[in-house]
């Protein structure tokens, strides 16, 4: 296969979205199983556990749409706009959760009230971009370079059905990272939570997965034709697979592996996502190549990207290993 | 036709009310961490207690401020999508990559040491501690450059060409980012953010000054704290006030640049912030303060200094100046918004220019601690930076009008086909939410301002409750200050 410059540039914004959704989907995680942890400690150790990375895991969102804005403009302006009110309501919630991050430390005679916002933020943000998810999925109307539709056309069952299976999804990733992250009763609590979760995120990827195959476009027979099956249906596979470890794992009394094993969840999903939408960026609509920015654009990213992302990795990996080990309630000693 | 039009003036309203609000946390945090960086490198070559202290002190009103900043930054980056579709395929090619790079290089940078910065001194030591602030630090500079760059290319786009879909195309790079207003726009807005931090400092400083002088008046100064707290703010006031003094003037030569540099590209925002409706073929005047009126093309009770303009911008009296009677009324930016704002803040700057000089005479009479009525100007100047870097943010913004890439295509060209109802209801919910969480926010860190430079607590687990993570622990500086 030829060097096509704007597959490389469509993968490094699937890298930069999937780096989002595993690093803020936990943080995410945690305020959405927020009632179910016990306020005071319990939440304080929750929080403790992500507070020294959370900032940076939220740049992958805006690394995600500035790079969509850089490499496929079109797409972004066309996407942003069919999806107004739900890009709203998570940037608004995105907002008032990072808020309530620092406020529910600072103003402690409110907490109660900051804890509520920092659960409804995380939630919404969740939703919101499950509900993303699912709209793009079912198809944008596009004319002349620009978005065609109404402004509700993006809410349908199927939409919905996305948003809450992201929202299950992301509160497992926060629980297995509490089974990973603490110890004593929040730990106990999370992993009793975990099954539940999984078994709430296989009812909604499979869900998912057959209403999907069911939408308007040729999603039924990408799947399903000769011989393209033998490989595709390696994904259903592995994914009931991992969902069986990481049942294992959590019933075995293991700490990382389950949260490791749910991120390999994530992946199978987004393999998943690729075979039903390359080569579009806006399914059916615009490819790639109709959205991409001219190649003078993607070159002059691209050796930045290629010399900065990798370093990007590393001092974020270095962020999270200073932070390493058991968070207590009272933070790090 | 009239619901679009409204569309459009409700989404130019949403971008001016979350770019306003999230501009004043960057300007505030670019000083900052450049301060930050400053008082640990001062701690870690002396070893003297109060530049840790106050270290201390302003890297928790930095945390907060940084965290305002990241959320309401990761909306613009998604409303240029949402309101302003078309611009956002039509510029894209050429923004785009200036803003990807700002967030590979600044934001990202930024990010991944803060949390070091904030929460690592105990696990990383003094050492590494200091490079993440450096990088967070470094990070802030980073991000004004490449986001000036791709604004300034807005103003005085260079190094493009169109292509059939009308999209700008980059044809050359450097001309792209170095394009003719960037290197003023950089270094004027850099600077004040640095002015507008230091006076901030200089603000909180005075205010804690003013504080002991009444607490000593009533000879009931409280032990313990007093004394480090005491040492803390004259440490803090006296470095803003060299700051302000210093720094002032350079931003008056820079901002006269930038404005030099603006009348050669962008004449018509210049016959704008002067109020020359007419042209002056041998020596315009200089119009001090006036009421504009664009329907009838005048200002109306103007008092002006006859020649001073061309002076100004000509460097010579009977030099001729065009007004906007020589360009179409249609490509007349709003004047009364740029002639007012440019006038706010020019008259900030003055002022800034007097503190700084008075703080200098201070010093020379050994008075800069012990001079009230130079603490209260100083405190009542302290928001004087935001105000400034606002107004001098709407006279450039709102002077290129009716432009959005400057000449070549228009704002209401610019935006996505949205209809008025959902634009005005997205803008009624940032309103409500920016008015709760940043109201918490501001209120939040006037209460760390006021709390005074703590002594370093003395046991683990003093105030902070469940953040200890957030404090730095007290056993490096001590190991410093025994080896003195």
């Amino acid at each position: 296969m030829d060097f096509d410059i704007v597959t490389v540039w469509a993968l490094l914004i699937l890298f930069a979205v999937f780096a989002y959704v595993v690093m803020d989907g936990f943080d995410l995680g945690i305020g959405i199983l927020f009632p179910a942890l016990r306020p005071g400690r319990g939440r304080d150790q929750a929080i403790n556990s992500v507070a020294p990375v959370w900032d940076g895991n939220e740049t992958w969102l805006v690394f995600g749409g500035g790079g969509l804005l850089a490499a496929f403009p079109l797409a972004y302006g066309v996407i942003m706009t069919a999806l107004y009110p739900p890009v709203v309501a998570m940037l608004l919630a995105l907002v008032f959760r990072g808020v309530a991050f620092e406020a529910r430390w600072r103003d402690p005679a409110h907490r109660p009230w900051w804890d509520l916002a920092f659960n409804v933020g995380s939630t919404v943000a969740a939703f919101a971009q499950g509900v993303i998810l699912g709209a793009l999925l079912q198809g944008i109307a596009v004319e002349d370079r620009m978005y065609a539709g109404g402004w509700l056309d993006w809410l349908t069952p199927f939409s919905l059905l996305t948003g809450a299976s992201v929202v299950v999804g992301y509160a497992l990733l926060g629980a297995t990272w509490l089974v990973w992250k603490t110890e004593g009763e929040t730990q106990a609590r999370a992993r009793r939570l975990a099954p539940l979760l999984g078994l709430g995120l296989l009812a909604g990827i499979v869900g998912v997965s057959v209403a999907t195959l069911g939408l308007e476009f040729d999603y039924w027979d990408r799947w399903t034709r000769y011989p393209v099956v033998l490989l595709t249906a390696q994904v259903p596979l592995l994914t009931a697979i991992l969902a069986y470890a990481s049942w294992r794992a959590l019933r075995r009394g293991r700490e990382l592996a389950p949260f490791l094993l749910t991120l390999g969840l994530f992946a199978l999903t987004f393999v998943g996502l690729c075979i039903s939408v390359f080569p579009y960026v806006v399914p059916r609509a615009l490819t790639i190549h109709d959205a991409a920015a001219p190649p003078a654009s993607l070159g002059f990213m691209l050796v930045g990207a290629v010399v900065l992302v990798p370093v990007i990795l590393a001092y974020t990996g270095w962020a999270y290993w200073v932070f390493r080990g058991k968070v207590g309630h009272e933070g790090y000693h | 036709m009239f619901a679009e039009a409204d569309a459009v003036l409700l989404a130019r309203i949403q971008f001016a009310f979350t770019v306003s609000f999230h501009f004043i946390f960057p300007a505030f945090s670019i000083g900052l961490a450049s301060y930050l960086v400053v008082l640990e490198a001062l701690w870690l070559r002396t070893g003297r207690q109060v530049y840790l202290d106050l270290f201390r002190f302003w890297v928790r009103i930095f945390a907060v401020a940084f965290a305002m900043g990241v959320v309401s930054g990761i909306v613009m980056s998604y409303q240029f999508g949402t309101n302003w579709a078309v611009f956002s395929d039509r510029a894209g090619p050429v923004i785009g990559p200036l803003m990807a790079y700002e967030v590979m290089t600044a934001f990202f940078l930024e990010a991944g040491f803060l949390g070091v910065m904030l929460f690592g001194m105990n696990r990383v030591g003094p050492r590494l501690h200091f490079l993440a602030t450096l990088m967070v630090g470094l990070g802030t500079l980073l991000s004004a450059f490449w986001i000036l760059s791709a604004n300034s290319w807005m103003h005085t786009p260079a190094g493009f060409a169109v292509n059939g879909d009308g999209q700008f195309v980059p044809a050359d790079w450097w001309a792209v980012i170095f394009n003719p207003s960037f290197p003023y726009r950089l270094v004027h807005t850099v600077i004040a953010a640095y002015l507008t931090t230091a006076l901030v400092v200089g603000g909180v400083g005075a205010w804690h000054l003013l504080r002991h002088r009444r607490m000593r008046a009533r000879g009931g100064a409280p032990a313990g704290d007093d004394g480090p707290s005491l040492a803390g703010a004259r440490t803090m006031f006296s470095m803003a006030m060299w700051m302000a003094a210093l720094v002032a003037p350079l931003q008056i030569l820079a901002g006269d640049l930038h404005g030099l540099n603006t009348l050669e590209h962008q004449p018509v925002k210049v016959m704008a912030m002067e109020g020359h409706f007419q042209s002056h073929p041998d020596g315009a005047p200089l119009i001090l303060f006036g009421l504009p009126d664009a329907a009838a093309q005048r200002v109306d009770h103007a008092v002006a200094i006859p020649k001073l303009s061309s002076l100004i911008l000509r460097h010579d009296m009977n030099a001729p100046l065009d007004g906007l009677d020589t360009v179409d009324p249609s490509l007349h930016p709003p004047v009364a918004i740029v002639f007012w704002s440019f006038r706010v803040m020019v008259a900030l700057g003055l002022a800034m220019l007097a503190l700084g000089a008075w703080s200098l005479l201070a010093r020379l009479r050994g008075r800069l601690y012990d001079w009230p009525a130079l603490h209260r100007a100083a405190l009542a100047m302290a928001p004087a930076g935001f105000v400034a870097v606002i107004a001098g943010w709407i006279t450039t913004e709102v002077g290129r009008q009716p432009f959005t890439v400057y000449g070549l295509m228009t704002t209401a060209e610019s935006a996505s086909p949205l209809d008025a109802p959902a634009v005005g209801a997205s803008l009624l919910a940032f309103v409500v939410v920016y008015f709760i969480v940043f109201g918490f926010g501001t209120w939040y860190i006037l209460r760390l301002m006021a709390r005074g430079v703590q002594v370093q607590e003395p046991a683990p687990g003093g105030d902070e409750g469940p953040i200890r993570t957030a404090g730095i622990t007290p056993g490096p500086a001590e190991r410093i200050a025994r080896r003195e």
